[in-house]
This record gives structure tokens, C-alpha cells and sequence, in this order.
């Protein structure tokens, strides 16, 4: 079977295929790049020698934009007013009974208990820090108002994720959803929360509520994101095989996507919350009380002092709750490891 | 291989698989007369399956091997529709089932088959009990009885005591046993084996090749077994189909293969695997020159070898059963003293060859024999006979014809 091979067989890769040859004029990138920019010029002053410099836009589009905007929102709570104060008011109850709870709680229990977390989840060293630095934000006369960012904060991470699961889920199984959904998660997370503070209020009205919404439209794009890339990141294989034994899609996600996606998905609340904690300012704009209240009074008033303390607070809480969220989200990714040791 | 018809399991008709714009259910027409390269260079497709038709009979292993990219891990896919075939037939148990709803293909798959893949595809958030009983829970079994069924299935694979580990924490060999466990759980009829032992160590590979003749000697289930390694293949495969570019090229025993190989493609392959430990000595040997009956008399005994020109010959019972052989010197001896019948002398002093030992095997049990030596088949009776001086040569062309194309 053994056949010569011809001699001049060396086995060695032969040369690739030569490129085809150039033809025309042989340039370095340098001279490419200054014929481009030159080219650029020239077209600019012919066209400015054809228009006239300073040539204006022809701008009548903005206004009737704006105006079928205004007239739509204005529409919407003249006839759908009771379905936004239903919203508003469970929104509220869950919101004013989250409070009245975390405040009912004696502070030591409070901060002894979020210590205890903090020791279990992450280091003793951060339960010591969680401590002081809540116990510093209780002896500054701010634990009422970080009670209550608490409990706003809570609220708003919660209708995050009970929307970014869901949506999450069809942005995993369907591209288009996922084209149709990524513009609106980029606008969703770069548009200036002031443009939709100003609905807020006209669905909502002034105070926890508007803000709470805006939190959620600010903050959920990453939980949504989070939750499709955790499903589309388990492994074929583990889907396929699965599969091969006769799974409904039903089980397949609720048994397999899901419980595997569970470290990308608690990465989202994570970023979820730090995003909403950014927000407590900016709520405070449109009536939220806590923490951003305390904030944006001192910012009328000319005391840096007094918007310093609030700040520091606000920061404690961001710390605490990220090093838990994290450490738990680690955890459960550890548990899902499928290489041997 | 043993003769006797088995019932037909599974049968494929012209399957076809491509990938790409070109497919379509006329493929068979359009892309019949074109190559690989031509289709996909002309029509942006690849063909991964082409044409491809076999039987698998109950039972029996059916090994599918090529290199990758032949096609063979999507003929496998096929089979349960994890791929869904362009064009073509499966019939398993005489159902058609690419003609399946959803419904029946999800029942077909709990119910008929359990396959096992090369990189395991465990669900590493679940101990090794719930991945054994992992197609029993999609089945909505209810928790103690899966859990009872996935234990016994782990001890029948060797893996009693690891049941609340996680897949992590075991070895590759010990995923793939769960792996193999998990498939078992629910009883298919057939196993549907892709590379199960591909991305194991070579020594765990061959433990494990071992244990699965073991389980499938007292399963007898139907096994498509997929491989790229022609000696893996010839061990643990009644039958084997070799793949190429999407098509079968040749479908066969091993000894088939290895002694007659279809082409360049498959002789190339079987460069890498010894042949002494593949060819059987019923593959070699020749129809027994002389016997007789060990109630024929001492005097017929003579006269046959003395027509044969043989100085033994062997005994058989009236059912043809090997009983040993007696030389011409004795017969002749018996004949002096008036034996009726040359049972008397018959000397066994060598345990016959086994028809469907290999070569190498033989030859370990004959080195310090001479002459013919007598071949039985698996219920004892005499079909043939081999120069023990042919198994040597045998065995030594084998070498010298590795050697030569290396």
C-alpha cells in the first residue's frame, strides 16, 4: 500500500497562493492617508463654492414631533389615568410597608443582622466596615432617609427584575426580539433621565412613585441583558444532550437555561442596583424622599457639609450591597463549574 | 457475523444532510454528480450527509466511523432528530419517524433511544443521582422511583458511593460513566454512543471499551457507536460503516474491512490497526481435509488418511462435534488389536481453536503445536482446520505489511 511519494514532496507546506499584483500607482499608508484628507478638502470648498458657506438646515421636522409627543402623553393620562393610579397606589403600599418595616426594626438588630451577611457572603472585614459605616450613617442622623432609599431601592430592583426575566427569556430565544429590544436598552441606558422624568410625573404624579419609574427604566437594560446572555451562554452541549432525552422547551428552560444562567442573571441585579442607587438623586427631583432628599436640600441651600454626609451614605449603601450581590453571584458560579479539579 | 436473522431495529434510507442555500428536498437530484469542493464553492452548501443507507439489525453494535468532519456525528444526530435530515428515511421498529409530530418525537426520544456524547453534556448544577435520573424526571417520573432507578443504573456503571457529587468533582472516565448511566436509566432499546470515549486517556479509553462489551453481553442492546479510531471500532463494533465527505464507503465486518478494504480511504485507515488482532481464524481457515466418525471402524480410519495422504485425522461424534484425532500410526495399532470402533484411541490432546479467535489469539494456544489443528465453532462442532505454520506466516505477513506502509 506504501506508495513513493514523488521526491520533490517534502512535505512542507507549499507557499501560499501569491496575492494577485498591484496595478496603478504604489503607495505607503501615509501617502494614502494625506491624498484622502486633501481629497476631502477639496470637495468641501467646491461644495461650499456651489452652496454658499454657512448653509442652513431646512428645520421644520422638530415641532410637530414634539407636538404629536405632548398631545400623545396628555392623552394617555387624560384616559388612562386609573390605570397609572392603580400602579401608583400598589407601587406605594409595597413601598411605604418595605419602610415601615425596615424602620420598625430596632438599628442594632439592623445593623447587626446586615453585619451577619456581610461576615457570611463575604469577609469579616467587610462585616466590620458594614457596621461602622452604618453605624456612622445611624449617629449623622441619616437612618431614616437611608431606610427609606433602602426600601425605594428595593422596590425598584424588584419590578427590575420581575420585567428584565421575562424579557430576558424572549431576547434569548428569538434574534428578532433581541434586535427589535437592543436599540431600546441603549436608549433606555444613555438617554438623560430628565427626558422621561417629565412623563413620569404626568402618569405618576409627584413623589416615590415617578421616581421609582424612572429608577426602573434607568437601571433595567443590564438585568435584561444579563439574563440573555446567561441562557445563550449555556454550553450546546449541555442543551443537546438534555434535548436527546426528550425535554419539552418548557423544561429546558425552567430546569436547565434558567438554574445555568443564574451567575449572569445575579451580575445583572447587581448592576441593576448600583444603577438604581445612582438614581436617588435624580428621583429626589420629582418628590422621592431618603437619602436624595436629604442631598438635594442641602444643594438648595449652599451646604456641602450637609449634601457631603448624605452622599457618604449613599455611597456606604452602593458598597454594601455590591460586595454581597457579588460575593453571592461568585458563589454560584463556583457551583457551577464543570471542569474537574 | 452469527448467522441467525435478527430482527430488523433501525433502517436508514438515502439520507441527506446539507447545510446551506442548496438545501432543499430535490437535493439527491442536483447535487448527486457534484463533489464536496464543487458544491460548496458553486452552491455555498455543505454536504454532510450524502446518500446514506444501512440496517441495523437487534442487538447488534453498529459502529459509523470516518475522521471529522465526515458526517458521521450528524448521521448520529439524525437518528434522533437533534439535526433534522433534508431529505431521505428512518424507520425504527417499522415507524417512520422523521414523520413524527412534536409530541412523538419527544416520546421516541424518552422512550426508544438514550445517547451518550463525547464532551458528557452533564448538568453541572445537579449531583450525579439527578443526572443519572435525568431523562426518568423529564418523563415526570416521580422523585423516589427515578432516584431508585438512577442507583441502580450508577451501580450497574460503577459509580456507587458518588451519587450526591457534583459532576465537577469527578474524573473524565467517571462523567462519561454518568454520562453512560443516564442514557441506561430509562431502558432504551438503542443506545446512540457519539465518541463516548473520544476525550478520555487512552488507558481509561480501553477500560472503558472493555465495560461496555461487558454491559452490552447482558443488555443486548441495539448500539450505533460512533468513532475515529478504526481499532476502537473493530473492538467493540459487530459491523462497521466507514464515512467519507457525507457518504458511506463501505459497510462491513471487521475482518471484511480489514482484509478488504473498499478503497485508498479506508486501506489507509486500517494501516494503524494490527491485523493479527483482527482477523479471525475462521477468516483464514480451510474445510477439514479428513475425518471420521469415532464410531467408524480403526480400518476406515486407515484408509482415509492413506487416500488423504495424511498421516492424523480428526474424530468427530455423529452431530460433527470435534472430539480429537488419532494418529495413522495408532489406528493402525487399534486395527491389530481388534478395536471395534476408533473411539478406542482417540487421543485429545489439544483443545480446538475457537472460529472466531484472532490470529494472535490462536497462535497463543498453538505455538507448540504441529500440523493441522482443528477449528470449532461456538457450539463445539468441527468446521475446518488451519496449518498452525499458516497462523504464524499470518500472523508475520500482517506485521510485514504494517511495516512496509508506515
Amino acid at each position: 500500500m506504501a506508495i513513493a511519494a514523488p521526491p520533490k514532496e517534502t512535505g512542507r507546506p507549499g507557499a501560499p497562493p501569491s496575492a494577485p499584483p498591484r496595478k496603478g500607482l504604489q503607495l505607503n499608508r501615509w501617502q494614502r492617508a494625506a491624498l484622502t484628507i486633501g481629497g476631502f478638502i477639496v470637495a468641501m470648498l467646491a461644495a461650499a463654492g456651489i452652496w454658499g458657506s454657512q448653509m442652513e438646515f431646512p428645520a421644520d421636522v422638530g415641532p410637530p414631533i414634539a407636538d404629536w409627543v405632548n398631545d400623545t402623553i396628555r392623552t394617555i393620562t387624560r384616559n388612562f389615568s386609573f390605570i397609572f393610579d392603580t400602579i401608583a397606589d400598589v407601587v406605594l403600599r409595597f413601598l411605604l410597608w418595605l419602610e415601615s418595616i425596615f424602620l420598625w426594626i430596632p438599628w442594632p438588630v439592623m445593623v447587626g443582622g446586615i453585619g451577619y451577611v456581610a461576615w457570611r457572603m463575604v469577609s469579616w472585614r467587610m462585616a466590620l466596615f458594614s457596621m461602622l459605616a452604618l453605624a456612622a450613617v445611624g449617629f449623622t442622623g441619616l437612618w431614616p432617609s437611608a431606610m427609606e432609599t433602602t426600601a425605594l431601592i428595593v422596590v425598584a430592583v424588584v419590578i427590575s427584575i420581575a420585567v428584565a426575566i421575562p424579557l430576558g427569556i424572549l431576547a434569548a430565544r428569538s434574534n428578532t426580539i433581541d434586535a427589535i429590544l437592543r436599540p431600546f436598552l441603549d436608549g433606555m441606558q444613555t438617554m438623560p433621565s430628565f427626558v422621561y422624568l417629565v412623563p413620569a410625573i404626568m402618569l405618576f404624579g409627584i413623589g416615590n412613585v415617578p421616581a421609582i419609574f424612572a429608577t426602573v427604566i434607568y437601571a433595567v437594560p443590564p438585568a435584561i441583558r444579563l439574563t440573555s446572555l446567561g441562557i445563550r451562554q449555556v454550553t450546546p452541549q449541555v442543551v443537546e444532550a438534555a434535548q436527546s432525552f426528550g425535554t419539552t422547551r418548557r423544561q429546558l428552560l425552567l430546569k436547565v437555561q434558567l438554574p445555568m444562567a443564574i451567575p449572569s442573571i445575579m451580575a445583572g441585579v447587581n448592576q441593576t442596583t448600583m444603577m438604581a442607587l445612582a438614581m436617588v438623586v435624580v428621583g429626589a427631583l420629582v418628590g422621592a424622599g431618603g437619602l436624595g432628599e436629604d442631598v438635594l436640600r442641602a444643594l438648595q441651600r449652599f451646604q456641602p457639609g450637609e449634601a457631603l454626609l448624605g452622599g457618604l451614605a449613599i455611597v456606604v449603601l452602593a458598597i454594601i450591597v455590591d460586595r454581597v450581590t457579588q460575593a453571592w453571584a461568585r458563589e454560584r458560579q463556583e457551583a457551577l463549574r464543570t471542569d474537574a479539579h | 457475523m452469527n448467522g441467525q436473522t435478527e430482527p430488523l431495529r433501525m433502517s436508514v434510507r438515502n439520507l441527506w444532510k446539507v447545510f446551506g442555500p442548496a438545501a432543499g428536498p430535490d437535493v439527491a437530484e442536483r447535487l448527486a454528480g457534484m463533489s464536496k469542493t464543487e458544491v460548496q464553492e458553486e452552491l455555498k452548501s455543505v454536504v454532510a450527509l450524502r446518500d446514506a443507507s444501512f440496517d441495523v439489525t437487534s442487538g447488534e453494535t453498529f459502529v459509523v466511523m470516518g475522521l471529522s468532519g465526515s458526517g458521521k456525528s450528524t448521521l448520529v444526530r439524525c437518528l434522533i432528530q437533534l439535526i433534522e435530515p433534508t431529505m431521505g428515511q428512518i424507520f425504527v421498529d417499522g415507524e417512520d419517524v422523521l414523520g413524527y409530530t412534536e409530541e412523538e418525537r419527544i416520546e421516541f426520544r424518552r422512550k426508544k433511544t438514550g445517547m451518550v456524547f463525547q464532551y458528557f453534556g452533564l448538568l453541572p448544577h445537579r449531583t450525579v443521582l439527578d443526572n443519572a435520573a435525568w431523562g426518568l424526571e423529564v418523563q415526570g417520573l416521580p422523585e423516589s422511583e427515578r432516584r431508585a432507578r438512577a442507583m441502580e443504573v450508577l451501580e450497574m456503571v460503577g459509580l456507587a458511593g458518588w451519587e450526591n457529587y457534583r459532576p465537577s468533582s469527578l474524573s473524565g472516565g467517571m462523567q462519561q460513566r454518568v454520562g453512560l448511566a443516564r442514557a441506561l436509566a430509562s431502558d432504551p432499546e438503542i443506545l446512540l454512543l457519539d465518541e463516548p470515549f473520544s476525550a478520555l486517556d487512552p488507558l481509561i479509553r480501553r477500560d472503558m471499551q472493555g465495560e461496555l462489551l461487558q454491559l452490552q453481553q447482558q443488555m443486548k442492546k441495539t448500539i450505533v457507536f460512533i468513532t475515529h479510531d478504526l481499532a476502537e471500532a473493530i473492538r467493540v463494533g459487530n459491523r462497521i460503516a466507514i464515512m467519507r465527505d457525507g457518504a458511506i464507503v463501505q459497510i462491513g465486518t471487521p475482518e471484511q474491512i480489514m482484509s478488504n478494504p473498499a478503497d485508498d480511504y479506508v486501506a489507509d485507515f486500517t494501516r494503524d490497526v494490527r491485523r493479527a488482532t483482527v482477523i479471525t481464524v475462521g477468516y483464514m481457515m480451510e474445510h477439514p481435509t479428513t475425518r471420521v466418525r469415532e464410531d467408524d471402524s480403526p480400518d476406515a480410519a486407515v484408509r482415509a488418511m492413506e487416500a488423504a495422504g495424511a498421516d492424523a485425522v480428526f474424530v468427530c461424534t455423529g452431530e460433527g462435534r470435534y472430539v480429537g484425532e488419532v494418529t495413522l500410526e495408532e489406528a493402525k495399532q487399534s486395527l491389530r488389536r481388534g478395536d471395534g470402533a476408533v473411539r478406542a484411541p482417540v487421543d485429545r490432546r489439544f483443545a480446538p481453536i475457537q472460529r472466531q479467535q484472532s490470529i494472535e489469539e490462536a497462535l497463543a494456544n498453538a505455538w507448540d503445536q504441529h500440523g493441522r489443528l482443528p477449528v470449532v465453532d461456538e457450539s463445539g462442532l468441527l468446521v475446518g482446520e488451519v496449518e498452525r505454520d499458516a497462523l504464524i506466516q499470518a500472523a508475520f505477513e500482517a506485521e510485514a505489511t504494517e511495516a512496509a506502509s508506515v
